[in-house]
């Protein structure tokens, strides 16, 4: 028999303005499964995953988290299932006036109103887990590499140990070698909360390594979806173009030519 | 024809703009100052931001109502002098300072000192997706960013104000005692007299509404801004000249409630 989907979206559709960015989108994600979203730049990944985690509203759809519809929640709801989410952004987004420690603390702080030396340890736990000593704890986010501002978001995105974990382009403006690191302990991190994974992506080495599964997002739709093992032998042309990186194929770039 | 069509369009266009830009800013300004009444509030960030508006605001404010009271007592004279009425310089010092200059001056240098920066460092977290990270850490960005601030604004502004009207009001008695020779205790005695409550007092609910003002538009414009960079020195042109801009209008109602007969 199979799990009931922890993340499910039914003919999501979002447009801003005249340009449709979601127009039916149907994603299942089963529990503690971890999922890539592929699909070129402004393709609308961004927009599924915010619209999952309530900063956009859909026009037209379902979402359900556990089984539980929140596209309409209040906002007390809302906050509640955010709880047991956790999400890397693209630019780690830590907060410039908070110490690294603060960061990752802040929402067993504000959200749980743990108390702060309690909410410091598990911090500098986290931090030991993506890799990183106590002492970082002490910095500001300015004075992070970019590598180290990612492994101090991911730590944030477990701190709670989350049921559902986001990843927002998690190795974009990295080395190839910190990449690798990051995805390493996007697996190793997950793995050890227990979390089901969504990540979105176009850096194809980085969606092979974490995920278990697929899912091929063009034109506001779900064109394809497998097991991460199959992905070069989808048989749907527009997988082949995306994962080949050619410029020819169905898939085209709006590229202006004099 | 065809132009003239255009035209309404473009005027229309316009109409509904501004009545979208309104009913987003009202209904932004009601949840805002709803989270001000409305558990849990964040003390330590209030207090943050009362250092940030009060204290380090106290310079700026302080010089710019320290003038103002030298220059009003140094042109009363000027224009006084022509009718022998020079007696009345400490009454219209102090009277301007309390009831006008002291609040809405302040209230402009706050607008580019603190509406500015608020633009600008919540513009900045719009942009670069601190804000969206709130909602995912179950923070809600109003209660967290805004409400502190709205409180802070509304606070600490008739503590600036009423520290700027004393160095105002001192500002003009050292022109007139020590430049145009009038006599200190008779000065300080005229200052006294005429000043009644209701100056003082209205001033100081200007300063609170000029406050919440600028602590409004500097949240609003930071917390609409898109686009990067251009977009966040395009929230902060705007907090300010809107903040200033509410500032006038505001102070006329104000003064038109508190002193029309």
């Amino acid at each position: 028999m199979t799990a009931a989907p922890k993340i499910k979206m039914t003919g999501v559709k979002k447009a801003f303005g005249p340009k449709v960015v979601l127009d039916g989108f149907d994603l299942e994600v089963l529990p503690r499964e971890s999922v890539v979203i592929m699909g070129g730049s402004g393709s609308g990944k961004s927009v599924a995953l915010k619209c999952i985690l309530g900063l956009v509203t859909p026009d037209d759809g379902h979402i359900e988290i556990d089984g539980v519809e929140v596209t309409n929640l209040s906002r007390k709801d809302r906050e509640a299932v955010n709880a047991k989410i956790g999400m890397l952004f693209q630019n780690a987004a830590l907060f410039d006036s908070l110490s690294v420690w603060e960061n990752i603390a802040f929402g067993l702080i504000q959200g749980r109103k743990m108390a702060r030396d309690k909410a410091r340890d598990i911090a500098h736990e986290k931090l030991a887990q993506v890799g990183m000593g106590a002492d970082v704890g002490a910095l500001s986010p300015a004075e992070l590499s970019g590598g180290m501002r990612k492994r101090v978001g991911l730590a944030r995105a477990i701190a709670g140990d989350p049921d559902i974990i986001f990843f927002d382009e998690p190795t974009t403006g990295l080395d190839p070698i910190m990449g690798h690191v990051i995805d390493d302990l996007i697996v190793k991190c997950v793995r050890e909360v227990g979390a089901t994974a969504l990540s979105i992506t176009h850096d194809m080495a980085s969606a092979r390594r974490i995920s278990d599964r697929m899912a091929m997002l063009f034109k506001g739709k779900n064109i394809w979806q497998g097991p991460t093992s199959s992905v070069d032998e989808s048989g749907n042309d527009h997988v082949d173009q995306f994962i080949n990186g050619r410029a020819d194929g169905p898939i085209q770039m709006e590229v202006f030519k004099p | 024809m065809k132009e003239k069509r255009n035209l309404l369009r473009r005027i229309g266009a316009a109409f509904l703009r501004f009545l979208e830009g309104a009913g987003k800013l009202t209904v932004f300004a009601l949840r805002a100052t709803s989270h001000c009444f409305r558990p849990p509030l964040y003390p330590r960030l209030i207090g943050q931001q009362m250092v940030d508006i009060g204290y380090y605001s106290l310079p700026v404010v302080g010089m710019t109502t320290l003038f103002a009271g030298m220059v009003l007592a140094l042109q009363s004279y000027t224009g006084f002098a022509r009718f022998s009425a020079e007696s009345a310089i400490p009454n219209v010092v102090v009277l301007s300072i309390t009831r006008e200059l002291g609040p809405v001056l302040a209230g402009l240098m706050i607008a580019g000192r603190i509406g500015a920066a608020m633009a600008a460092e919540v513009g900045t977290m719009r942009v670069t997706e601190q804000i969206d990270a709130l909602n995912t850490l179950a923070t809600n960005p109003f209660k967290y960013l805004v409400a502190p601030r709205l409180i802070a604004g509304v606070t600490m502004m008739p503590l600036l104000v009423l520290v700027g009207d004393v160095i105002g009001v001192f500002g003009g008695y050292i022109v007139s005692v020590y430049k145009l020779g009038f006599n200190a205790s008779a000065y300080i005695q005229n200052t006294w007299e005429f000043l009644e409550f209701q100056d003082v007092a209205s001033g100081l609910v200007k300063a609170a509404v000029f406050g919440y003002l600028v602590a409004l538009m500097g949240c609003y414009h930071g917390y609409q801004s898109r686009g990067g960079a251009q977009g966040v020195g395009a929230a902060t042109t705007n907090a300010v000249v809107s903040a200033s801009i509410l500032i006038l209008i505001s102070n006329y109602i104000i003064t038109e409630i508190y002193f029309a007969q």
